[in-house]
């Protein structure tokens, strides 16, 4: 049976991991491939790797250091963050990405996943959308972190970048990321029966029970978090095997 | 040992050859029909659109060098279906190693709740029969990402369960196929390719 999966996510900023993340053995500001080597080893099943580069040189940093995972783990991953063109999802592909992710740059040009899904395969193509609960069936689409709303609505906006040709969905509920409360469960179980491409959660993980919920209420295909795995709240082995004893079918 | 990893318009190649570099395994990229012909192994991989990479093959000549090939080949995802006879993707003729032919997923009422298309993620191998795979393999892990399929048929060397149960590999003779990635697919994946290498 397809196992869900859980997917630890990596800030990368100048080609290193984003400071505040305590493992034993490596350093506070890590090295990026030791670590997702390290999850690939504890059993995540994918890895996000996401640039906050702003500058260009550390974007070529980024590009070599997608080259560098690629060469040492042996599971698929994610590159996101500052894609806008053909030519930035191409250099990411050919450094060995399995899958890029675009964000702002499609709300801004949805054509954009039409061209990636055309020149890559919809495999390659996953389109994440940063959303803000407004009123009852309302999410407001964001840009910028979450800083800028815009005129889209998750519902619609998900639906056109499925039809475009994403291959996935990455959902992060604004309400929901940081605070630890679980994921936006009735929102993505809705998305699940909208579309028929996979739908990666994110924003909310605070416990065991929380991926729980998001496979079972949130029909979720797969769970992403960042934090409470790089502070080590919770182990991916433990969560595993948490989620198997609950009936839920995953990769051990 | 010389491995040859076949090069054409495909995405996914440096994966390939990433995974060997992993195993210390020497090898190299290429369309020189010489070097194909030559080496002790080939892999075939691919990602990508069955009738555009079929019509490639074809202006290539590489279609007739693959089929003829004697020593182990490995065909891995979009290359196991190249490997068949049809495909329904682009309504295509393939190379007509494996007579099963490839076809779409399809949902089996059209009402189907959560049952996603492409086939995206990790699953299981059973029923394993072919070199490419020992005892420890059965049950294992591996990771697929596809919309097209073959069904069970005589070639079958795996079998994975996604809305029915389908060919996960194939093999015939001295031609070895996978759908799901096996240099993706983490230690399982890694023993299947050392598998091959050590045929």
């Amino acid at each position: 049976m397809l196992a869900k999966r859980i997917i630890p996510c990596l800030d990368i900023k100048n080609g290193m991991t984003v400071k505040g993340i305590k493992f034993v053995g490596i350093k506070e500001v890590g090295d990026p491939v030791e670590l997702g080597a390290l999850y690939a080893q504890q059993g995540a099943d994918e890895l996000v790797f996401l640039d906050i580069t702003a500058t260009h040189e550390g974007r070529k940093t980024f590009v070599d250091l997608v080259k560098r995972i690629a060469q040492h783990i042996n599971i698929p991953f994610t590159v996101g963050g500052g894609i806008s063109e053909i030519k930035d999802a191409e250099a990411l592909l050919n450094a060995g990405a399995d899958k890029i992710s675009i964000n702002s740059s499609a709300v801004k040009n949805p054509q954009l996943i039409n061209d990636m899904a055309l020149n890559f395969g919809s495999q390659f193509v996953v389109v994440a959308i940063d959303a803000k609960h407004f009123d009852g069936d309302e999410w407001i689409v964001t840009v910028n972190g979450g800083r800028i709303p815009t005129e889209k609505r998750l519902f619609p906006w998900a639906k056109e970048a499925e039809e475009r040709g994403a291959g996935e969905i990455l959902f992060t509920s604004m309400d929901h990321d940081g605070v630890k409360q679980g994921f936006a469960n009735e929102a993505l179980a809705r998305m699940s029966e909208d579309l028929s491409i996979p739908i990666i959660a994110s924003g909310g993980a605070g416990s065991m029970e929380h991926f729980k919920d998001v496979f079972t209420l949130g029909k979720a295909d797969a769970g992403l978090a960042a934090s409470i795995f790089h502070y080590k709240e919770i182990a991916i082995p433990d969560l595993k095997r948490y989620l198997m004893a609950e009936g839920i079918n995953v990769r051990l | 040992m010389k491995i040859a990893i076949i090069k054409y318009n495909a995405g996914n190649i440096r994966s390939v050859s990433f995974a060997l570099d992993r195993l210390g395994v020497e090898h190299n990229i290429t369309a020189h029909p010489e070097e194909i012909k030559n080496a002790d192994k080939v892999i075939f991989p691919g990602v990508g659109e069955a009738s555009s990479t079929m019509r490639y093959l074809k202006d290539n000549k590489l279609d007739q060098l693959i089929v003829n090939l004697k020593q182990p080949v490995l065909g891995i995802c979009l290359g196991m279906q190249l490997m068949c006879s049809h495909s329904e993707e682009g309504d295509v003729p393939c190379l007509g190693i494996f007579d099963e032919p490839v076809k779409k997923f399809v949902l089996p009422y059209p009402n189907t709740k959560n049952i996603k298309v492409p086939h995206m993620g990790w699953n299981t191998i059973t029923a394993v029969n072919s070199q490419l795979f020992d005892a420890s393999l059965e049950g294992e892990y591996v990771y697929f990402v596809h919309s097209y399929y073959v069904a069970r048929g005589r070639h079958t060397a795996a079998t994975t369960p996604y809305i029915l149960p389908f060919s996960s590999a194939l093999h015939k003779d001295n031609f070895y196929a996978t759908q799901f990635h096996p240099e993706k697919s983490g230690d399982a994946g890694s023993r299947i390719v050392e598998n091959f290498i050590k045929l």
